[in-house]
């Protein structure tokens, strides 16, 4: 330590600490990083800013992957939404893009996102309520109405079925007349945090990895500008992972795709330019912007170093985020609004290329047209008003933020290793490793809060009365019905001759070894439904039993 | 002393398809941390599975953890379910994504209590304790 240091700490610093205890006896950020009262120009000692920082748009880009970040365009305004019919749905994205919005995310409901029809027994009450219900491809046609797919990109929140919903956007294409390769967007992709956080698998690992890479191959010769993937920590994050524990198992799953596309015969620079991540943006605003900085280094590291790939593109973390829904209140929900604030704050000092922001209603319900607006609001008070998009990652050089960017890589990078270790994160999940910490994680909060060690204002202090919010969302039964009777006059119209045809040929195609994505547009093209599709892959691979660890 | 009729059984369920078991596993965490027996089915379960286990488990409290919104349509389900089988006394609680518009309805069908976002696991375990001990006087009444 320095003299002046030394000389401030005893001379400044420790009679202030005698007058008067300070408000914790330790600081930590939500990882349990501890953290300095102060940091100095000696917390930098042995930075080596090439190595560490970089420039924008070079490699490790810790700085961001665009030279000159948001002065060339601000991120991608993209508010997930999606909820009862196509119809509805449609009517909603439009109105988001009337006010500005800048891309879709689809919010698909639990019935499309599992594989079942929504006249399966088992999705009764389940229609169109966390998301919009897609039966065949006439519902996505509805659901893209007046909507030019070659002027909007679209990112889709599906996994287990997400080569189907890739094939059915590609057939709203088609019958728009828009080619392939004019075609833009994100489907999430990304089964292994299904099996270790949000649960809507379907078929084991091996078939799972297949579908996915035969959407990275296709994608790579016939939709070049397809992010076939979403390596997502979200939803990891938000079942109660701590940041250190977002960044390692979001990184050793994106390990594990590599690896099966590699083993597929790929080559790294052919798909490695379409990868991208989803992380959530959490209250400490210090601590995910450094978050976001050390992610964009491990990445491009781990694609260099460990890959080696070659194109500069393949090193780059693209990454879209979204507040964080374990975050907001039903307690005085009108605060939630100013936790997403400081979060859409965070991940654009962080550098996201796409953000959406929760909405205030959203402990309570799906968020109603008006709570959706003021999110998208938020964005644009800060894209327009704050100017902290007119430098590039302002906050470089911080001797704060720059001390936990490293300490942040550091501990991701000791548990990317053990999970290395156990045989990479398949091999993990699998005894239960990542799924066990995470839980470990949200007791120790959930004992935080109780304790109150953690405040959560208007839920363990700050308490006050505050009246129901009205007017919440809902998504009465009736559209259930109407959704069946749709499908079923699909059913009824369609040339089922074709349909039983189609199916047949997906499933001689799920039994060898070819790639699944034509057969599946040829499915979706003849107005199979995903049920049917789902039905025939169930038949060949069979289902996954949940990962269960308690 | 306790005995083993003492024990107070929980089955804590997530019916429906969503998987959001946080806070499921966080409360059966925390009622088995204060000497409950707990059993957690995991996720995705239909209401025919969840009573299933219920009457196999012999529970005297089900936990009901649901985020999709499903709940007016699978609750009743259940609670049927539990009707026909002889466990209508059994104590059914619900977390989740819970409008506050439908819990009179939730009431009325046989929901003892609705626990949602920010709920503390203190206030669930002393709620199951007293509701336990009244239907003890009930039951030697």
């Amino acid at each position: 330590m320095s003299d002046s240091k030394r000389e401030w700490q005893e001379k400044v610093l420790a009679p202030q600490l005698k007058r008067g205890a300070e408000r914790q006896p330790v600081f930590q950020t939500d990882s349990g990083i501890g953290l300095d009262p102060l940091y100095t120009p000696e917390n930098m000692t042995g930075f080596d800013y090439g190595a560490k920082a970089g420039y924008p748009g070079e490699y490790p880009f810790t700085r961001g992957v665009q030279p000159n970040m948001y002065r060339g365009r601000f991120w991608t305004m993209r508010q997930y939404s999606g909820y009862a019919t196509a119809r509805e749905s449609n009517r909603r994205y439009r109105y988001l893009l009337a006010q500005g919005q800048t891309g879709l995310s689809v919010a698909f409901d639990l019935p499309t996102q599992t594989g079942l029809d929504s006249d399966n027994p088992v999705a009764k009450g389940e229609v169109g309520r966390v998301g919009v219900a897609i039966d065949t491809l006439r519902d996505m046609e509805v659901l893209f109405e007046s909507i030019p797919l070659d002027k909007v990109s679209t990112s889709m929140t599906i996994n287990a079925t997400g080569s189907i919903l890739l094939a059915l956007y590609l057939g709203v294409a088609k019958k728009q007349g828009v080619s392939f390769d004019k075609v833009n967007g994100t489907t999430q992709n990304d089964i292994l945090k299904e099996y270790i956080a949000r649960g809507t698998y379907i078929f084991p690992p091996k078939p799972s990895l297949r579908l996915i890479t035969d959407v990275f191959s296709y994608c790579t010769d016939n939709v070049p500008q397809w992010n076939t993937i979403s390596i997502s920590g979200y939803h990891m994050r938000e079942a109660g992972a701590t940041a250190v524990q977002e960044l390692a198992f979001t990184f050793s799953d994106a390990i594990a795709y590599v690896e099966a596309a590699l083993a597929a015969g790929m080559d790294i620079d052919s798909f490695g330019p379409r990868l991208s991540f989803f992380f959530v943006a959490q209250n400490n605003l210090l601590e995910e912007v450094a978050k976001f900085r050390a992610a964009r280094r491990i990445w491009a590291k781990i694609m260099r170093e460990r890959f080696g790939a070659k194109n500069p593109r393949s090193w780059m973390l693209r990454f879209h985020t979204q507040t964080a829904g374990a975050a907001l209140t039903a307690q005085q929900p009108d605060n939630n609004t100013i936790r997403t604030t400081i979060q859409a704050l965070a991940a654009i000092l962080g550098g996201t290329q796409s953000l959406h922001v929760n909405s205030r209603d959203e402990a309570l319900a799906l968020p109603t047209e008006e709570s959706a607006l003021l999110s998208l609001r938020t964005q644009q008070v800060i894209a327009y008003e704050s100017g902290v998009a007119d430098t590039v990652d302002p906050l470089a050089g911080s001797y704060m933020v720059e001390a936990l960017t490293d300490r942040l890589e550091e501990e991701a990078l000791k548990l990317i290793e053990k999970t290395d270790k156990m045989g990479g994160a398949l091999a993990a999940l699998a005894e239960g490793y990542q799924s066990r910490e995470i839980n470990e994680s949200a007791w120790r909060y959930q004992q935080e809060i109780e304790s109150k060690q953690r405040i959560v204002v208007g839920v363990n202090d700050f308490i006050s009365e505050t009246p129901p919010v009205k007017n919440l969302l809902k998504v009465d039964r009736e559209q259930e019905r109407q959704q069946i009777e749709g499908l079923h006059a699909v059913r009824r119209e369609r040339d089922n001759q074709r349909v039983k045809a189609a199916l047949k040929r997906l499933e001689e195609v799920a039994r060898g070894t070819e790639n699944t994505m034509p057969a599946i547009l040829e499915c979706v093209e003849a107005y199979a439904s995903i049920g049917e599709m789902c039905d025939v892959l169930r038949g060949v691979w069979g289902e996954q039993r949940e990962y269960a660890f308690f | 002393m306790t005995t083993a009729q003492d024990v107070i059984r929980v089955l804590v369920a997530k019916p429906g398809l969503d998987g959001h078991d946080r806070g499921a596993k966080v409360i059966a965490r925390a009622l088995r941390d204060a000497g409950m027996e707990v059993i957690y089915t995991g996720i995705r379960q239909t209401p025919q599975m969840i009573v299933a286990a219920a009457v196999q488990e012999d529970v005297n409290v089900i936990g009901l953890s649901i985020l999709s919104g499903a709940h007016m349509e699978l609750f009743p389900t259940i609670l049927q379910g539990l009707q026909e089988n002889g466990m209508g006394d059994v104590i059914v609680l619900a977390g989740g994504i819970i409008p506050e518009d439908d819990l009179p309805a939730l009431k009325a069908m046989g929901i003892g209590a609705v626990f949602g976002p920010g709920s503390s696991t203190r206030d669930i375990i002393a709620f199951i304790r007293q509701a336990m001990g009244e239907k003890g006087k009930k039951a030697s009444a």
